[in-house]
């Protein structure tokens, strides 16, 4: 089922759904006449979008709002922060070419901390989805849920059959005790290819796909930062408030002491370019990485 | 309307403002923009909105949403006359002893939204309005926002939307007291031809006296102004309404008086001599 095939059957089910938009109709081109008063396209505003949802929400409505999510997260953030977060309001943001996926766009349009200042909204879930299978298979549970979350929509063709997504949960990929990756999103494909890598090397590896960045699956996480020898974290976000920060916090509220091998963006925005190009440019191809994991545990890169 | 009505709205306004006026002394707050939209917000809760003081959560009710929310002790003080709420926890409003506070927000019974954040609530308005439309629901949706406050961007945006989406369920209010924080609007940030922006931006305009409880009767008894656009009301008010010692005063826009000024304002609110006010301007922002 598509995206919007799986968004019609849960409007369908459930009267309080409503489809907004500022003007981005990529994954929801042929809701407009399907739904009739329940989609809105408010046009390139996504501050008036946001406010709307609000009203809508108060209403006993449950928004499902798409925009490009640097412009959703970021144009709209105080209408966010202050009309969703502080009310708590069930809105579903969904943010579209987020991380890598803006290809050639340019910085103007890369959302590469919209997890940093989303997860910062008290009350605000923040979803990964690693592929359009999880982007529409944890669909019907997060519209469902009566918090607000966003939802950083994944429209990449699955290379991977998933175990079941489960709220909060995430999916864990192997056992291996050398090194233990965690990854979301966009570069979940990279660091699967990486697992082969490091396992062609003689390296035994745990893959966790983290897919709920907030609230995230504290059981899993603390098993592969102990259980590891070497942890990597890897996510097309900056360094500062992305997950690799999260697990700093984690490691050091737990007692954890330990190093994490960080594979993201830094502090720079990226090369604008087609994704396969901007990968290979930014050093994020599964080769790169696997030299890079293979370098710290001393092993030789083969 | 009775004559006896515009009575009943004149000794409650009068009421409303020495509420506003002691709330001034313990704590402070923003007497100005307070005194300027209270005729607006005694007139609309006694003779306009749709609402039933007991039942603030009726779903049959209008709704009014306060955008400019550093007013709100103008719209508390309609809430003490109409008994909402307490009159007497006003004094801590700017304590933690309650959910009073400068800005208005959703514990206080009869707050529709959280404001204060300039710009936000005409879009939220605006979505309870779509509701209220795609449903058939004849409530109507009534927003007041501050002269000041069209500096936003997002206000223009919002207006753009609602005319887009024939909100004619709405009503846009602008108390427009001609002070935005620290001076004249237009020594600032011109606003004028208002009326004008208003109607190119898809609206249908009235602009009215503020303080003439007449006046917004006319205004308010035509909406919707016409089918398929949203309703705007300007109305003309003036910033520190009633007392001559601070009116458009640019630099009483908050204030903190002490016990002695506040009954001595309250005299000057009922037709004593000027208040002598001493105590420090506060710069608010």
């Amino acid at each position: 089922m598509t995206y919007e095939e799986e968004l019609k059957r849960i409007c369908d089910k459930d009267s309080r759904v409503l489809v907004m938009t500022a003007e981005n109709r990529a994954a929801i081109r042929n809701l407009p006449e399907m739904l009739g008063d329940r989609f809105i396209d408010v046009g390139i505003a996504e501050q008036t979008m946001v406010g709307m949802a609000a009203g809508l929400a108060l209403m006993g409505n449950r928004p499902v709002v798409h925009a490009l999510a640097a412009f959703l997260t970021m144009r709209a953030f105080e209408f966010i922060r202050t009309d969703i977060g502080i009310s708590g309001m069930p809105v579903k943001l969904v943010g579209s070419v987020a991380g890598f996926l803006s290809d050639a766009n340019g910085p103007t349009h890369q959302a590469i901390e919209d997890i940093s200042i989303m997860k910062g909204i008290p009350g605000m879930n923040v979803f990964c989805p690693a592929d359009i299978s999880e982007s529409v298979e944890a669909l019907e549970d997060i519209i469902t849920d009566d918090s607000p979350w966003y939802i950083r929509y994944n429209p990449l063709k699955e290379v991977y059959k998933h175990e079941p997504v489960i709220k909060g949960k995430a999916e864990l990929i192997g056992n291996g005790k050398d090194v233990g990756i965690f990854v979301y999103g966009t570069l979940f494909s990279t660091a699967l290819r990486v697992k082969e890598i490091l396992e062609s090397a003689g390296l035994g590896v745990s893959l966790l796909n983290v897919r709920f960045i907030k609230p995230f699956d504290t059981e899993k996480v603390h098993q592969i930062l102990t259980g590891c020898g070497t942890v990597v974290c890897i996510e097309d976000h900056f360094s500062e408030g992305g997950f690799g920060s999260v697990l700093a916090n984690f490691c050091f509220q737990n007692s954890i002491n330990r190093k994490i091998i960080n594979i993201n963006l830094g502090e720079k925005w990226f090369k604008p370019a087609l994704l396969d190009d901007v990968l290979a440019y930014e050093g994020f191809t599964p080769e790169e990485i696997s030299r890079k994991i293979l370098l710290s545990t001393g092993k030789k890169y083969v | 309307m009775a004559s006896n009505n515009y009575e009943i709205m004149e000794k409650r306004a009068l009421a409303v403002r020495e509420h506003i006026i002691r709330m001034s002394g313990c704590g402070g707050c923003f007497i100005g923009a307070s005194l300027s939209c209270a005729d607006l917000l005694v007139y609309i809760y006694s003779d306009f909105l749709r609402f039933d003081p007991a039942d603030t959560l009726n779903p049959g009710r209008d709704y009014f949403l306060l955008s400019k929310g550093h007013d709100v002790p103008a719209l508390y003080g309609v809430f003490a006359e109409l008994g909402i709420i307490d009159a007497l926890r006003l004094k801590d409003h700017a304590t933690t002893k309650d959910n009073i506070y400068w800005h208005p927000n959703r514990n206080i019974p009869g707050v529709e939204y959280y404001s204060g954040s300039l710009g936000h609530l005409l879009s939220v308005a605006m979505g309870i309005a779509w509701d209220l439309k795609i449903k058939d629901n004849s409530n109507r949706v009534i927003v007041l926002l501050g002269d000041g406050e069209l500096n936003e961007g997002s206000v223009w945006e919002g207006l753009l939307v609602a005319a887009a989406k024939k909100l004619d369920n709405l009503l846009i209010i602008i108390d427009r007291n001609h002070f935005q924080a620290n001076m004249r609007t237009e020594e600032l940030t011109p606003l004028e031809p208002l009326e004008a922006k208003f109607a190119a931006f898809g609206c249908e305009v009235i602009r009215v006296k503020g303080h003439s409880f007449t006046d917004l009767d006319k205004a308010f008894s035509k909406f919707p102004f016409s089918g398929g656009k949203p309703s705007v009301i300007i109305a003309d008010t003036v910033r520190g309404k009633g007392l001559p010692s601070i009116e458009e005063r640019a630099d009483r826009w908050f204030a903190k008086f002490s016990d002695d000024e506040v009954e001595s304002l309250i005299g000057e609110l009922h037709g004593q001599e000027n208040a002598r006010i001493h105590s420090e301007i506060i710069i608010a922002r």
